[in-house]
């Protein structure tokens, strides 16, 4: 704590408004099983700092391995000098009052990381599960199973007072197969994650989870590709979300706004959306992939509501986010580690549930695409996102036929909002990893199922 | 101002501290690949400072054989003795789950001599002018035109690197490496349009050799170039692959030339598919990291395997495969310097040619969009690739960037996708137009393909 807080009264003294210090211990394991044998596991350790330093609106950041005093006064004093300071230039009056007494997140969960399966156990339980696939599956060319455990300790310590520490663990497991017989092929995966729970690989449930993935690759193996065109869609469910977290979560992160990236940034107070839409970021639901007991600049998260009955609401905002836009900060401010900076970043993200059953979207619509399962997407620096449908089915008077490979669904936010005009009463979260500014980082998506009434189905 | 100071590796300490631990430990077999870099970046918003960073980065990839000849792997950016006998420790435990029908060994050419790179080092440059530098170049691209309000996606940066690779039979592989890079990707907006955004990147050894003026050249043109849209028409097109489009295309599929992927049944190629005819009969792909365009090319791979040319596809047949220690052992044949490091060492290819096959014609001659007789749509740019491909099944369905070229008028279509099969990408390929251009990712001419399937957002 002396360490941190000289570095913090140096970098006070030598003239900078705000100095933040993030330090990082990790601990990965990742085990990969391929048919019925592990072929590979990789531990990975590792620790650093990332040091930012704000004067007005402006800010550096430098991060490093050597978390010696020498290294991190270097690391220091490089950042004060992208600013212009040093100490001989000191013009601040204003002295560093010290650290606030730290709030200790981590003080329940020095255990975790012993508490997490043995790496025989992972391995067993991998085995498990490709093994269940092979028993569900047919004409499986390939069968993988992937298992990964970060553990993440941090503190954060800052001029202004923060003083915090958590440890972070997440556990994900992915089943993919590959099925060919003949001229037809399908991939498919489906990937499962939680966090702060050590127990959970040992409470996952291999054979529903082979039976899940090898029921849709038998399904998709023998599907014909969607012709494209304009129509409505009915999106399941669960990782159905990645659309809204891709499409419009992004573009209420204040980073957007700072870029001039968002369509949305002067329609606080306005429809966004059709009025059937709210739509909420937390970080908050136990267990969720997305889920902080503090963000990566030491605040606690909050429930935010984001958009209200197609109303925007609030932005995402982070320490740098709230300068300089003015949006206050939401708890979001997030990074992959110490060689990030934080920006604010999303959590748990989710449409909330609506009135109605999937049955009754599904039988609204007389041709249209039934979306089960969604592969990734981008969205483009104007908005402007496209989405591979991963298990696709025709919907043909309100019934779901047959099913469909090879569609992508494109559109923009701002024009599809105000589309989606029925919310099911099935919400679902599902954890998946988001890539932006400050690294990747374990998130969740959600939806209940939701009805588009017109979007474009690229296919063949 | 304070300077960052460069972290250097000790090759020779290193291999003396990782011996000792590794005899503590009766360890009697182990290699390591190891990393370390200073970088410093500068982000601009509209003439000030964005975002200034620093970082210095230290990394090693440990792996060990037991007494069983079972190889365990661990990583750790701690490079203290501390940090290396954790490191040891954890890959011992970990090879206790090494795959017996698959271990992997020290690449044969491991000591086998580097062919020489002409990567000239350079000394970096003070943040403060990497910014200054970056705000004229922010400031020239967005005086180019009126409707280019902001450069939303910018960046100057410059890394010193070095990299090892050592093993307990005395290979001792050492790249030393300095690179700097600038995007600019600038969005444009008219009133009552939607707005567009293009961008341009390059690449050289140092920031002073950086060709800024062509990046806002090419950054400006390819904005301007979209500010006029209209939506294209669902349908099928003849496509004029951009050099960086079609090399993102191959590169997506690059699977089809991967021995570990055949090996794991994830590639479209077999074991014995080498001699197929995969494309027409005068293409050519070849993985050559090491021409002189490769800015940052490795001289060897995770393995110490030195870097070296290889021809995948030649008169269109299918001529060899990218290959790991592991993976050539189990062809018969040699490691071809395309390996990472791992428990399960995976494959990947560097940097590659694309063109005409000596002798064979090279398809359609005088190809020229702007004078064909039918509709041509220009692929310029491919966007989410992770998404849209379907490596081992063939197929994609990507957004793109581009143009409908109709009579001699070239207009960027406002938002659409291209889908098809490479495998019939690659046998429906007319020929190529203009001369080959470099790119990061390689080398290739514009590259003409009949009859993809598009989608408009009509």
């Amino acid at each position: 704590m002396l360490r941190l807080e000289g570095l913090l009264a140096s970098g006070r003294a030598a003239g900078a408004d705000l100095v933040e210090i993030f330090l990082e211990r990790t601990d990965h394991l990742g085990v990969l099983a391929e048919q019925d044998t592990i072929t590979s596991v990789s531990p990975a350790f590792g620790m650093g700092a990332g040091i930012r330093v704000f004067l007005g609106d402006r800010d550096g950041f430098v991060s490093t391995n050597d978390l010696s005093d020498r290294g991190l006064m270097q690391a220091l004093e490089q950042a004060l000098g992208m600013l212009g300071l040093s100490h001989s230039s000191s013009s601040n009056t204003s002295p560093f009052e010290g650290l606030q007494l730290m709030r200790d997140f981590a003080a329940a969960k020095l255990d975790w990381l012993d508490s997490c399966p043995s790496l025989a156990e992972a391995t067993l339980k991998l085995l498990e599960g490709t093994g269940r696939l092979e028993h569900h599956g047919r004409h499986l060319q390939a069968r993988r199973g992937s298992y990964s455990r970060d553990w993440q300790s941090v503190l954060v310590a800052a001029s202004d007072g923060t003083f915090a520490r958590d440890i972070r663990l997440h556990q994900s497991l992915g089943l993919n197969v590959l099925a060919a017989d003949g001229d037809h092929r399908a991939g498919l995966g489906r990937r499962y994650g939680t966090s702060d729970r050590p127990d959970d690989l040992r409470q996952w449930d291999a054979d529903a989870a082979a039976q899940d993935v090898c029921s849709s690759v038998g399904t998709m193996l023998y599907a014909d590709y969607v012709e494209a065109g304009q129509m409505p869609a009915v999106l399941a469910n669960r990782f159905g979300g990645v659309i809204f977290h891709e499409a419009c979560g992004h573009l209420l992160e204040t980073t957007q706004v700072e870029r001039g990236t968002t369509p949305f940034a002067e329609m606080v107070g306005q429809s966004i959306a059709h009025e059937a839409v709210t739509a909420i970021d937390e970080g908050l639901s136990d267990g969720a992939f997305g889920s902080l007991s503090m963000d990566d600049e030491g605040m606690e998260p909050q429930r935010t509501v984001l958009i209200e009955n197609g109303v925007l609401k609030r932005f995402l905002s982070d320490r740098a986010g709230e300068l300089r836009t003015g949006h206050s900060r939401t708890g979001s401010g997030r990074r992959q580690g110490h060689t990030f900076a934080a920006a604010s970043r999303m959590r748990n993200t989710f449409i909330a549930a609506g009135p109605h059953t999937p049955e009754q979207l599904i039988g609204s619509v007389d041709k249209g695409l039934y979306c089960k399962s969604m592969g990734g997407g981008s969205v483009g620096p104007t908005g402007q996102f496209n989405f591979a449908v991963e298990e696709g089915y025709l919907i043909e008077n309100g019934q779901l036929t047959k099913p469909v490979k090879g569609a992508t669904l494109i559109g923009e936010a701002k024009e599809v909002m105000p589309r989606i005009s029925m919310c099911a009463n099935d919400l679902e979260l599902a954890a998946g990893f988001c890539g932006s500014v400050s690294g990747s980082i374990f998130v969740t998506v959600g939806q209940p199922h939701i009805k588009v009434d017109s979007i474009t189905v690229g296919g063949r | 101002m304070t300077q960052p100071t460069i972290q250097t590796l000790n090759a020779e300490a290193l291999s003396g501290r990782l011996q000792q631990l590794a005899q503590g430990a009766g360890i009697q077999q182990w290699d390591l690949g190891a990393s370390c870099s200073t970088d410093t970046s500068v982000q601009v918003d509209r003439g000030e400072a964005k975002q200034m960073k620093g970082a210095q980065r230290s990394a090693i990839t440990l792996r060990v054989w037991n007494g069983d000849g079972l190889v365990g792997i661990t990583s750790t950016s701690d490079l203290s003795d501390s940090g290396l006998a954790r490191a040891l420790s954890g890959a011992r435990d970990a090879s206790a789950f090494g795959n017996a029908e698959e271990t992997p060994a020290f690449s044969p050419l491991a000591t086998a001599p580097l062919a020489p790179l002409d990567q000239p080092l350079h000394q970096p440059q003070p943040i403060l002018s990497l910014l200054d530098t970056l705000k004229q170049a922010e400031r020239q691209l967005l005086d180019r035109h009126i409707a280019i309000g902001t450069v939303p996606y910018n960046g100057l940066a410059q890394r010193s690197s070095e990299r090892l690779y050592l093993n307990s039979e005395g290979a001792c592989r050492h790249q030393t490496l300095t690179t700097a890079s600038l995007y600019l990707y600038a969005r444009a907006e008219e009133a009552g349009r939607k707005p567009r955004s293009s961008g341009a990147v390059r690449l050289a050894y140092g920031t002073a050799e950086l060709d800024i003026a062509g990046c806002i050249e090419e950054a400006a043109e390819r904005t301007i170039a979209h500010l006029d849209y209209a939506p294209i028409e669902t349908g099928y097109y003849t496509c004029v692959f951009s050099p960086e489009a079609f090399l993102d295309l191959i590169g997506a599929f690059s699977s089809l030339f991967n021995a570990r992927a055949v090996l794991d049944g994830v590639s479209l190629s077999h074991r014995d598919s080498l001699g197929d005819s995969v494309a027409v009969p005068f293409l050519s792909i070849r993985d050559n990291g090491l021409h002189p365009g490769n800015v940052g090319a490795s001289a060897f791979d995770g393995e110490g395997t030195p870097t070296a040319a290889l021809d995948l596809v030649a008169g269109g047949v299918l001529k060899n495969f990218l290959h790991s220690e592991a993976t050539a052992r189990a062809f018969g044949v040699a490691p071809t310097g395309h390996a990472g490091m791992g428990a399960k060492v995976s494959v990947g290819a560097d940097w590659f040619e694309i063109g005409v096959t000596p002798g064979s014609g090279g398809g359609q001659q005088g190809l020229d969009r702007l004078n064909h007789a039918g509709p041509v749509v220009v692929i310029d740019s491919l966007s989410a690739l992770h998404a849209g491909v379907k490596a081992s099944q063939g197929s994609f369905s990507l957004p793109f960037d581009g143009w409908l070229v109709e009579g001699g008028v070239s207009r960027s279509i406002e938002a659409a996708t291209v889908a098809g099969d490479i495998r019939t990408v690659m046998k429906a390929i007319v020929g190529f137009e203009g001369l080959a251009k470099i790119t990061p990712d390689g080398l290739c001419p514009y590259v003409w393909v009949e009859g993809l399937s598009i989608t408009g957002e009509a």
